[in-house]
């Protein structure tokens, strides 16, 4: 039930205590020989198509190489791109206009994500179908679904307008989701709330379900008020899970590229190109392989530095 | 945990909190299931209908159902003159009907086939893939006492961390010097080098709650390793197998970031083909709500199927239940 460290239990104990002996007298292949065996396989396929186009990228990010013209001449210029790239205004608005969706999206999705875990955590009739039925969302195609959503988005003639414009009595036609400045980039944070709430709700329901009822009831004993139980018990015993939830949804959103290219594909203009979307349209609409090179590998280094918190925070997860 | 819920009724909510929260949490379900009850309407529906103001909701009583997004879907078509079509023989079959009426004809089938098919083959080739290496290290991880195994392990998961655009600039340039580009095998190998961290991470935790005396005994019983690993272990991780595999198989099959940057015929798979699907003057709304409702109910089974699972595949295996 609870989430908890794999060395813990009985059974590990007895089968610690197994003498080495037993395992190294048995025929065949040694461990050892089978370990390398077992993990060498995955390992090369990694470096292959992980690490080495990662040094690759390093190396190209030097150079002035452009991919649509491999027989220019590539000169080595150094750091320039680097430069270049952490002083050039739009960068840094592209990066605001990440943080802004990255922020709101896990802010929304936390916020509704455990509201929803809190209820149905009530154990109510039927908890267990309603949460299937809200879960499917996130287990569609981000790209097939976000496409979807463009038709939604439709001024006059899409179904998410005549909804809003049906309760806030203004004409369908009058607002444009995704062609408006200040609307697309909330119509991107919409749709991905609600593809991405459920997988909130699913971690903050697991948090839940860890807290043991004795503390609750020795909380009645003392008569804390339900608001005070809430806040000194359910809150600070779930934070591990809701952490562990934005941190994810924290590094997914942070290279956002499918659903928001084809609900806006950065546009207008630039309001919703995240930082995956200019390195998509650098890389693949003006070939500056070398220029993007390096704006990657500061993406790449930015989202280390997310996963390594996440790696701690996870490790202390599993300790509870 | 049953054992610890239903000891005392201090912490049962009582039925008013019950009523309300099951209004509340029914009510966020039916308004989240709106826009997949919009793909199947609309793949129903008549290009005339699908864009109508106001919406028309109910079959049958707002609009009358038709396969008009079904056959555009499978088909290309051409506009002819009155003449011409009045000088074809009878259309055969109700496809060709409706094609008709629209002073057109069927031309040749649609690429959508084949996409799906590359879809299907990617998918459960990658899948197979990452299960097969993913148990092999998992195992490894989980019984040996391998050098750096913290840091092979969050080595695996890195890979995970990387955004999809910034892998794909030189995997683009890697392929295109190998031929790979644009071919099922490149896909399957890329998909299985983003899958198999999942599949390790995942199937490890698994591993690690098979108890180690059951290989132990199976040694002392004359058992090699392997077959002990073969006969022993693999059986009892079947479970887990199953639901790492179906992880897999959704990923692959919703990828859409590099689909979209290295395939563009013959490996394309689906998810980059759906946006595209172009009727005259603009999308072809039933044919694209038809090509996305057959696209999700995969998805919508194994979802169904994964539900005690799902918490741990989506974390990792950090938290599971």
């Amino acid at each position: 039930m609870n989430a908890r460290s794999d060395s813990e239990g009985p059974a590990r104990n007895v089968a610690n205590m197994t003498p080495d002996r037993v395992a190294r007298t048995v025929r065949g292949l040694s461990d050892k020989a089978i370990a390398w065996l077992f993990i060498g396989p995955t390992m090369l396929l990694l470096l292959a198509i992980n690490l080495f186009p990662l040094i690759w990228t390093i190396q190209l990010s030097f150079t002035n190489y452009r991919a649509n013209r491999p027989n220019a001449p590539i000169l080595n210029i150094g750091l320039d791109h680097y430069r270049a790239i952490l002083t050039d205004p739009d960068i840094w608005l592209r990066m605001q206009a990440t943080a802004h969706f990255v922020f709101w999206t896990i802010a929304l999705q936390t916020i509704i994500g455990f509201a929803l875990a809190y209820l149905v955590d009530r154990k109510f009739r039927g908890h267990g179908f309603w949460t299937t039925l809200i879960l499917v969302p996130m287990m569609l195609s981000p790209a097939v679904v976000g496409n979807f959503w463009t038709f939604l988005y439709q001024p006059q003639i899409g179904l998410f307008n005549y909804i809003v414009g049906f309760f806030a009595n203004v004409p369908p036609g009058s607002f444009k989701m995704l062609g408006d400045v200040t609307l697309s980039p909330w119509a991107i944070i919409i749709v991905d709330t609600w593809m991405w709430t459920p997988y909130v709700m699913l971690i903050c329901l697991a948090g839940l379900r860890s807290i043991p009822d004795y503390i609750y009831e020795a909380a009645e004993v003392d008569r804390a008020s339900n608001w005070r139980q809430f806040i000194s018990i359910t809150l600070p015993m779930c934070m591990p899970f809701i952490m562990l939830a934005v941190l994810f949804r924290g590094i997914e959103n942070f290279k956002m590229f499918d659903m928001v290219n084809l609900l806006t594909s950065g546009g207008p203009g630039s309001t919703t190109e995240l930082a995956s979307i200019t390195l998509k349209r650098a890389a693949f609409e003006a070939w500056r392989t070398g220029y993007s090179s390096a704006f990657a590998i500061i993406l790449f280094v930015a989202v280390f530095g997310l996963a390594n918190i996440y790696v701690k925070t996870l490790n202390k997860v599993k300790a509870r | 945990m049953s054992a610890v819920n239903s000891a005392h009724s201090v912490v049962e909510p009582s039925g008013q909190a019950k009523l309300v929260a099951s209004v509340l949490v029914a009510f966020y379900a039916l308004v989240s299931l709106i826009p997949l009850v919009w793909i199947g309407l609309t793949s129903v529906k008549t290009p005339t209908d699908s864009i109508s103001y106001p919406p028309k909701v109910i079959p049958y009583v707002h609009f009358q159902p038709s396969i008009e997004g079904y056959c555009n879907l499978f088909s290309t078509r051409s506009r002819q003159t009155p003449e011409y079509l009045r000088s074809l023989p009878p259309p055969q079959g109700a496809c060709e009907e409706i094609t008709r009426s629209r002073n057109m004809v069927v031309v040749g089938p649609s690429n959508y086939v084949p996409r799906y098919i590359n879809s299907l083959i990617i998918a459960f080739g990658s899948t197979f893939l990452s299960i097969v290496l993913g148990t092999a290290a998992a195992y490894a991880f989980s019984r040996f006492k391998v050098p750096l195994k913290d840091d092979l392990m969050f080595f695996i998961l890195s890979t995970r961390m990387m955004p999809p655009i910034a892998v794909a600039i030189p995997i683009f340039l890697m392929y295109r010097e190998l031929g790979l580009s644009d071919t099922r095998l490149g896909m399957i190998l890329l998909y299985t080098s983003v899958n198999v961290s999942l599949a390790v991470w995942l199937l490890k935790g698994f591993i690690d709650e098979i108890p180690r005396e059951y290989e132990e005994a199976a040694m002392i019983d004359g058992y090699t390793r392997l077959q002990a690993f073969w006969k022993v272990v693999l059986p009892q991780a079947v479970t887990g197998i199953v639901a790492t595999a179906i992880f897999c198989l959704i990923f692959a099959w919703n990828e859409y970031a590099f689909a979209v940057l290295l395939t563009s015929g013959a490996a394309q798979t689906a998810p980059p083909f759906i946006p595209i699907i172009i009727g005259e003057g603009g999308q072809d709304w039933p044919a694209v709500a038809a090509g996305t409702a057959l696209f999700l109910i995969p998805i919508l089974v194994f979802t169904v199927l994964l539900r005690k699972h799902l918490l741990r595949g989506i974390t990792f295996g950090a938290v599971r239940k």
